[in-house]
């Protein structure tokens, strides 16, 4: 796949922390099952978790923990599930999905119950509560969102069709990863719906009078 | 150590030989395990990273009776888990601290750290040679010791406190900009150890 947006070094960093949102990191790791060039990058972010986890000062352990663990060993053989995931049967697995987003999205992406917020705009919203946003968006082609900022870190990956914006075109895979600096208007400019999984760390700030009194309703 | 050969010269020297364990051969012990179960290199590869993980659950803020408990967790699922385990693709310590990172996280949100899983390292494209890791998790080690302070801080409360960005930007009292300026600074130089080519795209 052809990716031309990338993670952010930052994000990226933090995702490896194991300190990103639960919906901002569902988004980087579906971003990475598309991207080999962030893995990559992402091995590199880990492995400083592996050396910071090797640099800590040791806290002792019971002393009984190693006999415990030994004596369950026998019991425990090693987890062969593992290495052929069977949550789906292959048949149903849908392509467009990528599998971090697997666990929560049964079926296809048109099966979902999408939510109307204004006509040509719907989402779905991803089962958990959190400080920011972390849903599905489906826009219809020429529509666009809502000129918005954000308080904080905003994560949008494109699952279907594709949105052009301030800076550049997003197609399937591409991730558009934004601060507080930018001010920005996506406008979907494909035949079909563009759909995106987004996640952001703080709610939206609408820029526009009309987002200002949508807000309350969408909670965006 | 449990598994010592008699004999007090031997002993000796594998005292030695056990405190100056660099990081590759921990990747060497884990790849032995992951080709073959067997307790007593399991034993080793405990008494070595056991307490390492538990001081990394603590850090996080879990409770020491919970972070006992997880790391016992952990440490089985070393053993449940180590036929996944591939030394040419991550050092143990990277492979054991992802295992840590996901446990912890999940029990702390009582939900799944989403990944892109640790299986599918196998099938990431132009990877190092094998042992290459290792030596390279040496020379990060010795990188983030020369991180300007203001930048190392940044590292540790994201990966010992599991800090947001927004979080961390308001304990300093930085703008959210600068943090992750700073953690793009770090992580330049901390990568630029590996002696790979630029990351910045």
């Amino acid at each position: 796949m052809n990716i031309n947006h990338h993670l952010d070094e930052a994000t990226l960093m933090s995702y490896s922390a194991g300190s990103l949102s639960q919906g901002m990191a569902l988004v980087v790791a579906a971003h990475l099952s598309y991207c080999s060039e962030c893995r990559e990058r992402a091995r590199l972010s880990d492995a400083v978790g592996g050396v910071l986890l090797e640099s800590l000062e040791e806290q002792s352990v019971a002393d009984d923990m190693l006999a415990s663990i030994l004596s369950q060993l026998d019991q425990s053989p090693p987890d062969l599930a593992d290495q052929q995931p069977v949550r789906t049967p292959p048949s149903f697995i849908d392509p467009e999905i990528p599998a971090p987003l697997r666990e929560y999205v049964d079926g296809s992406l048109d099966q979902l119950p999408w939510k109307r917020i204004v006509p040509g705009v719907a989402y779905y919203d991803m089962p958990w509560e959190g400080r920011g946003v972390s849903r599905l968006l489906r826009i219809a082609p020429g529509k666009s969102m809502l000129t918005h900022t954000h308080h904080g870190n905003e994560l949008t990956l494109v699952l279907r069709g594709s949105f052009s914006d301030e800076v550049g075109r997003f197609q399937v895979g591409d991730i558009a990863d934004l601060d507080d600096q930018i001010e920005h208007q996506p406008l979907v400019d494909s035949q079909e719906d563009c759909i995106c999984l987004i996640a952001t760390d703080a709610p939206l700030r609408f820029t526009t009078l009309f987002g200002k009194l949508v807000q309350p309703m969408t909670g965006f | 150590m449990k598994s010592k050969p008699p004999g007090d010269d031997v002993d000796n020297i594998i005292q030695l030989k056990h405190a100056e364990m660099a990081s590759a051969d921990w990747s060497a012990l884990l790849g032995r395990l992951a080709s073959k179960p067997d307790k007593s290199v399991y034993a080793r590869l405990f008494n070595h990273f056991a307490p390492k993980v538990k001081a990394y659950i603590v850090r996080l803020g879990v409770a020491l009776a919970t972070a006992e408990e997880l790391t016992q967790e952990v440490m089985l699922s070393v053993w449940r888990k180590a036929h996944l385990y591939h030394p040419e693709k991550a050092a143990a310590s990277t492979w054991i601290f992802t295992l840590a990172r996901n446990q912890s996280i999940d029990w702390m949100r009582k939900q799944k750290y989403p990944q892109y899983s640790l299986d599918e390292w196998s099938e990431t494209a132009s990877e190092p040679g094998q042992g290459e890791q290792s030596v390279l998790s040496d020379r990060v080690a010795n990188a983030i010791k020369l991180l300007p302070e203001n930048q190392a801080q940044v590292i540790y409360m994201s990966y010992f406190e599991g800090r947001s960005h927004a979080d961390i930007a308001s304990r300093l009292d930085i703008p959210l900009g600068s943090v992750k300026s700073r953690i793009r600074l770090a992580s330049e130089k901390l990568k630029q150890s590996w002696g790979g080519d630029a990351y910045e795209h």
